[in-house]
This record gives C-alpha cells, structure tokens and sequence, in this order.
C-alpha cells in the first residue's frame, strides 16, 4: 500500500499515521510531559504543557466580584488529563493554513495530498490582523469553525489529534489549582502583571507570553485575546449539574450562535478575565461583512477573539474525530 | 497670500460638499421613475454575487417600503444561490421574484432593469459602464459597487452617462463605503475647517494576501472561465490596485478634494506567477502627482506571510491625520497634541448607511446623490496608477483618460473569445513595463 496515496480516513486509521509522520510520534508521549510539536515538514512549532487530570469547583462563588448569574451554581467537575496550548496560536503557526502558497514556502518540501485535501478559510477579504501585527502575536478574527478546520490541517500535517478546548478544560486550566477570580488571587489591582487588558494594552494584542503564566504555566489565559472553546453558550448550563459532580461536561453545539469564548482580551476590563467568566459569540461580529451569506471563517469585528488548542490524553476514535473535524459550516445571512 | 490662498480652498471645498452632501440638491423635485408616495419602491438586483446579494440585504433592511422583484445574472447557479438567503431572510413581501422575473446570461440586465424603480448594480466592474448606461436610459435610481470600470473608455462612458443621471434627477450612490462611514465623514468635516492647514503628503494602503481562486473545470468555454475567475482579468476587474486599493485611493482624493494630473509607479507580478492568476500583477507602488505638486503614495500587494495593512495616512501644513475602516480617525498636531480622536464604538454599518440615505431620498422624492462622476474619477485614478506600472512610464491624467485601448471583448457569449488568451502552457500575457502599450 502506496501510504502518500492513501485517502485522508485511511491514514487516521491505526498506526499508519504515525510512520508517515516519524517526527511527530506523539502516540510514545508521556501523558506527563510537557513537549514542543512540530509541524510536520516545516519549521514551525509550538508548545503544549500537560494538564493532569483532577476535579475542580467549575463557575465563580456567588461573593466573587464581577460575577455574573450565568457562572452559578459553582459545581464539581471531573476531567480527564489533557495536554493545553502554553500559548495562544500566533499568526505563525496559523498563517500556513490559510495560505497554501505561504505554506508552501514554509515547507521542506511538498505538501502532502491529505494536507492539500483540508479545506482552507477563503482569504480575508480585509486585514484580520487588524494592523496589530503578526509574529508572535496571537491570530485572531477566526470563527469556530475556522479554528476547528484549523485543527483538522494540523492533524493532517501531524498526525495529532488537536481540537478546541471544551469550556469546562480551559476553565479549569485557567484556574490553574486555584479557586479565586484570577488564578493568581482576587485581587485585580495586580492582574497588570499577568495580562493584557484594556487598562494596559493600548488596545491592540501583544506578543504571547510576554505577562507571567499561571502556576501550571500557561501564559495569557486571561486577556490578550478571548479563545475559542468548544462549546454552545447556554447561560443556565449549570443548573443541570446541581447536586451531581459533572465529568467531561460538554455543551455540544447545534446552533451557529452563541459559542462559549473565555478569558477576556485586550479590549476588556478586568472583570472580564475572571477564569470563571463566560462570554457568547454574536452575530454582530459579522455585521460588517459585506457578502451574503457571510462568510463562514472569518468575524471582521472580533479582533479580540482567538485560540488555544487542546489534545485529550486519550484521543477519541476515528469516527469521532472526522466527525469532529467534518460538520459542515452552517450558512450564516 | 498664503492665508487668501487657503480661504479660498475653504471656499471651494464648501461648495463641493454642498454637491457631494446633497443640500444644494434636496430641494430638487425628483423626476425620476419613482415619485415620492407612489407606493412600494420596486429593485432589481444585477450581479447576484456575495457582494450583490449583500447590497439587496441592505436595501431590503432599510425601513422603506421596498420589494426585490427581479434578478440578473450570467450565472443561474449564482442567481439561485443569492434567491435563496434573499426569499428566506425576507419572504414572499419583500422578495417577490418568480421565476419569470430571474433572467439568466449576458442579456439579462436590461430585462431586469425593466422591472425596478432602483437597480443594484454589482456585477464584476468591467460590465458597469453598459448596465449602468442602461439603468439611466430606462431612467433608474442606481447603487452600484465600485470600481464603476476597467479602462479609460469604460470611464467616459460613465461620465457621460453620470451626467445623463444628474439632468434626469436621478440618485446614484456609489459604493465607495468610507464615504458613508462615521469616522471618515467626521474626520473629513475637520480637515476641511481646515484642522490639519493644507494636505501636503499622504501614503494609502491596501496591503493583503490576495483573493479566491476557482479551478478550471474541463467543460468551461474561456469566456466562463474568465467569468467565474473575474478578479484575475483586467477586462473584468482592473487588476488589485483598482477592485480593492481604489478604497484608499479616493479617500487621498477627497482629502485633496481632486485628483492626479499624472502618476508614476511601479509593480510586478513577483509571488503569484501561476497560471490560475491570470494576468493581474501582485504588487503596485505609485506616486499620484496633484497639481498643486502634493505628493500621494499609494501602496497594494497581495503577498501571502507578510505584513497586512489596510489604511490611509496624510500630512497637513498644522498636523496629521491617521484613517482605517476600523472606525479609526485620530488627527494630531505635530507636537502630539490630539485634536481629534475618533471614538468608533457602535457606529453604524456604512454599507447599510449607503442604501439607507439612498432609499431615504428616494422615498422622499428628492433628488441628493450624484456620486457617480467621482466614482468614476476615482477608479480612474486606480487605472492611471496601473497604466504607470504596466508601463513604466510617468503617465498624465489627460492622456490616459483620453485612450481608445479598450479591454472590453467584442462579442458577449460563452463561446466568444475574451481578448487575453491563454497558450499553450495556460499562462496569460503579462504586462511588461518599458514594453507594453497601456494608453
């Protein structure tokens, strides 16, 4: 069997995936370890940092400041161990999907028939970096759907499975151990020290990881940009949990909008970047489109918004993760 | 002297504003097709693109009384793709278009013209001098996109045709959308109190990473394929520099409250060389040369990787003004001080600002926009900078307005041949500067 030639759903299947990309052998990794994952045939890579496993008090107490009523009932919430993005995606990393040429001249050599067959974000008809620039910067400006696709081109370039976090895993890496608003306490007069916010950001991103991380070290959880979760925004989510621990909660989504954004940007205030904080996406963010039907990969008025990816120790199986990565985009108008 | 001199710009630029911002207007009685209390405001939608469809949105969505009741395309794919958002937003009241009324090919606009008391026009720019001509001459309200045209010929037609349009008393807004967006307008309204002294010095940018590509499917004749990849072919698009850049191009214009009297440049096609980008280059740089000497730079590239930027900045004679469509206009003097900071939160959309002062008039029965002729002048500033870099050449207004090089086909059919053709490779003729004939 001819592996370049094999059909995308083929190599995912078994090991298969792994001799086509010895590089990335990540099926041997130490679900302890922190690593840097290459990007398969180019010089690009980034950084994931394992999240052990635990339980966790998921939402805000009803006495913390700024809380809002869609972070209650606090419950407990079990999750499995995960690794978690160290950073934000920087337009480094992202820019090659977006651009096939670009990723072209990023790459070694050719770029493989399976990684050619991912569907690709039409270009941005406008800047979405918003003038804010891009090396190390965090993307931003994606929808959902184009983080997601996102994922499926590493996956395809890596062999890894890498999707979005669910709400429940960025909260509880955000929250890093802790129960407190920020994870480094409650008060917000020091969170200028660990995040880029409207206070201090003179309203445009800055380069990741340049504020101090959280005690699992993981920088820029709060602020700099929002980052996608996986999640339906459902505002009384949590009623559901009263009484019993939740584990691995996840609001599937089967609308278009709200989805769950977390951590707050460099646009908000402080209460904003509370680890238990809860935003939706808006339609409004796509007001400014002027195509009908709007375009499905990209928010002209969220340059605040961006990602973080996630990869679950025990990746799920290939039938779920086409599925994952293969729903059409819902028409938006 | 040089205080006179600039009280008489202020002179100028007021009673330009007067035509452009329509009071010297308003009181005009419209005579057009459409009178004011006459009922529901019937539209027709030609170009039925994303682009096209999002204007029909836009004129559905204003709080008129207004019906979509006939479609045009070359493309019956494209029109039922644009029927369908169009029937399903607004339902049967708004959007009445039975299948007797979605006209289909080269020859459809004049039968959907027929129909309307406004056209939206927003097919690819190069069919905008015919359609347009033929919108005023069944005496129609007009919005159409820009660019209005791909060559100089194209831009006579439309000024003829713009004049045409004023003696008729009939609105035309074009969409040219910073001239309808808050940050623009306010910043605008300054500078001509004269908050910045004379605009000396400007630089204009649009630089991004390209467009969409549509792969050559076997059975396209070259005519269908030129068409579904219209951004590629100067007969259909103007190259970059005009489709896109012609945004920031007029806004150097209408801080000048002119336009060029020569340009000179330079572009190449450097990154995007393959035969799927047709024949348009990848990067322009041009100095626009007005006659009171001002310089204006003028930037576009679509390089994929490197720096975006989308925006204008110029220099007065008593400070500096930075614009960008993200509700951005921050004027300085040059010792920092603000003296002006636009605070663009919630502003309004200006693509729905076009067709909501458009219908307003309309409804009212006034006669107040007549953007066409700097529509035109516009993108024929965007041509003038690409005949400089085609050529090479220092290249004057006058001169290149006046050329007879039309890139126009002869015949509109699916199995009439475009005038660029591919060879045998599938690559198209590519200008060359020191070489090529533009004007």
């Amino acid at each position: 069997m001819n592996l370049s030639k094999a059909p995308f759903h083929i190599l995912l299947a078994g090991l298969a995936c792994f001799t086509l990309f010895p590089n990335t052998a990540q099926s041997q990794q130490n679900s302890k370890e922190n690593y840097t994952q290459g990007v398969t045939g180019t010089k690009l890579k980034f950084d994931m940092v394992a999240i052990p496993g635990g339980e966790f008090m998921m939402g805000s107490p009803a006495n913390e400041q700024g809380r809002e009523t869609d972070e209650g009932p606090q419950h407990p919430v079990k999750i499995d161990p995960f690794w978690i993005g160290k950073y934000e995606v920087t337009w480094d990393v992202f820019e090659p999907f977006v651009y096939k040429d670009y990723e072209l001249t990023q790459s070694n050599g050719t770029v493989s028939p399976e990684v050619d067959a991912v569907a690709r974000p039409t270009k941005p008809y406008l800047d979405m970096t918003f003038g804010m620039g891009k090396e190390n910067h965090p993307a931003v400006g994606m929808t959902q759907y184009n983080a997601i696709q996102f994922c499926k081109w590493l996956y395809a370039r890596t062999g890894v499975f890498y999707r979005l976090p669910t709400e429940a895993e960025w909260e509880y890496a955000s929250k890093a151990g802790t129960n407190t608003a920020y994870s480094f306490g409650n008060n917000a007069a020091a969170l200028g020290e660990h995040a880029w916010y409207k206070a201090n950001s003179g309203d445009e991103t800055h380069e990741v990881g340049s504020k101090k991380p959280n005690a699992w070290g993981l920088y820029d959880m709060h602020g700099n940009v929002a980052e996608w979760t996986m999640d339906q925004y459902i505002p009384d989510y949590y009623k559901k949990f009263k009484g019993k621990a939740a584990a691995n909660p996840v609001a599937v989504p089967d609308k278009l909008y709200p989805h769950v954004v977390r951590g707050g940007s460099f646009q908000d205030e402080a209460a904003a970047l509370r680890s238990a904080n809860r935003e939706g996406s808006d339609p409004d963010w796509k007001r400014i489109d002027p195509q009908i039907p709007k375009s499905n990969w990209w928010f002209p008025e969220a340059p605040f918004v961006g990602l973080r990816l996630v990869r679950p120790v025990n990746p799920p199986s290939e039938a779920e993760i086409e599925a994952y990565y293969n729903q059409a985009p819902t028409p938006d108008y | 002297m040089k205080e006179f001199d600039l009280n008489k710009r202020r002179e100028f630029l007021k009673a330009s504003a007067l035509l452009a911002g329509g009071a010297m207007l308003s009181s005009i009685p419209l005579a057009g097709a459409y009178a004011a209390g006459k009922g529901t405001i019937k539209i027709a939608l030609v170009g039925c693109g994303g682009r096209g469809t999002g204007a029909a949105f836009q004129a559905l969505q204003t709080k008129h009384d207004v019906k979509l009741v006939a479609m045009a395309d070359a493309f019956r794919d494209r029109l039922d793709d644009s029927y369908k958002p169009l029937f399903e937003k607004f339902g049967k009241s708004k959007v009445d278009v039975p299948e007797g009324k979605k006209f289909v090919g080269f020859d459809a606009y004049k039968k959907a013209i027929a129909e309307a008391d406004v056209v939206l026009l927003a097919t690819p720019p190069g069919f905008r001098p015919i359609h347009f001509e033929e919108a005023v001459k069944q005496n129609k309200h007009v919005f159409m996109e820009k660019p209005v045209a791909t060559d100089s010929p194209g831009i006579r037609s439309v000024l003829a045709t713009a004049e045409e349009a004023k003696k008729k008393k009939l609105n035309v807004v074009v969409g040219l959308q910073r001239r309808y967006q808050k940050n623009y307008r306010e910043a605008m309204k300054r500078i001509e109190d004269g908050a910045l002294g004379d605009i000396t010095s400007g630089q204009v940018y649009w630089n991004s990473g390209g467009v969409w590509v549509r792969p050559r499917k076997p059975e396209q004749t070259e005519m269908e394929y030129q068409m579904r990849n219209w951004y590629y072919f100067n007969w259909l698009c103007g190259d970059h520099i005009t489709e896109q850049h012609i945004h920031n191009i007029d806004v150097a214009n209408w801080i000048k409250n002119d336009y060029p009297v020569s340009a000179q440049g330079t572009g190449s096609r450097f990154l995007r060389t393959g035969k799927e980008y047709g024949e348009i280059y990848d990067n322009h740089t041009v100095e626009f040369i007005y006659k009171d000497g001002t310089v204006l730079q003028s930037q576009c590239r679509h390089f994929e990787g490197t720096d975006n930027r989308v925006d204008e900045s110029f220099q007065g004679t008593k400070g500096r003004v930075y614009l960008s469509a993200d509700n951005i206009a921050r004027l300085t003097d040059y010792k920092g001080n603000v003296i002006y900071d636009h605070a663009g939160k919630g502003d309004p959309n200006p693509y729905q600002t076009e067709h909501d002062e458009l219908f307003a008039a309309i409804a009212a029965g006034q006669f107040k926009f007549s953007d066409a002729e700097r529509g035109a002048k516009s993108t024929m500033t965007s041509l003038l900078g690409r005949y400089a870099t085609y050529s090479g050449h220092e290249v004057k207004w006058d001169d290149a307005l006046n050329s007879n090089i039309s890139l126009m086909p002869e015949t509109f059919a699916w199995d009439a041949k475009p005038k660029v053709l591919p060879d045998a490779n599938g690559l198209y003729p590519i200008a060359i500067p020191g070489k090529t004939k533009v004007i």
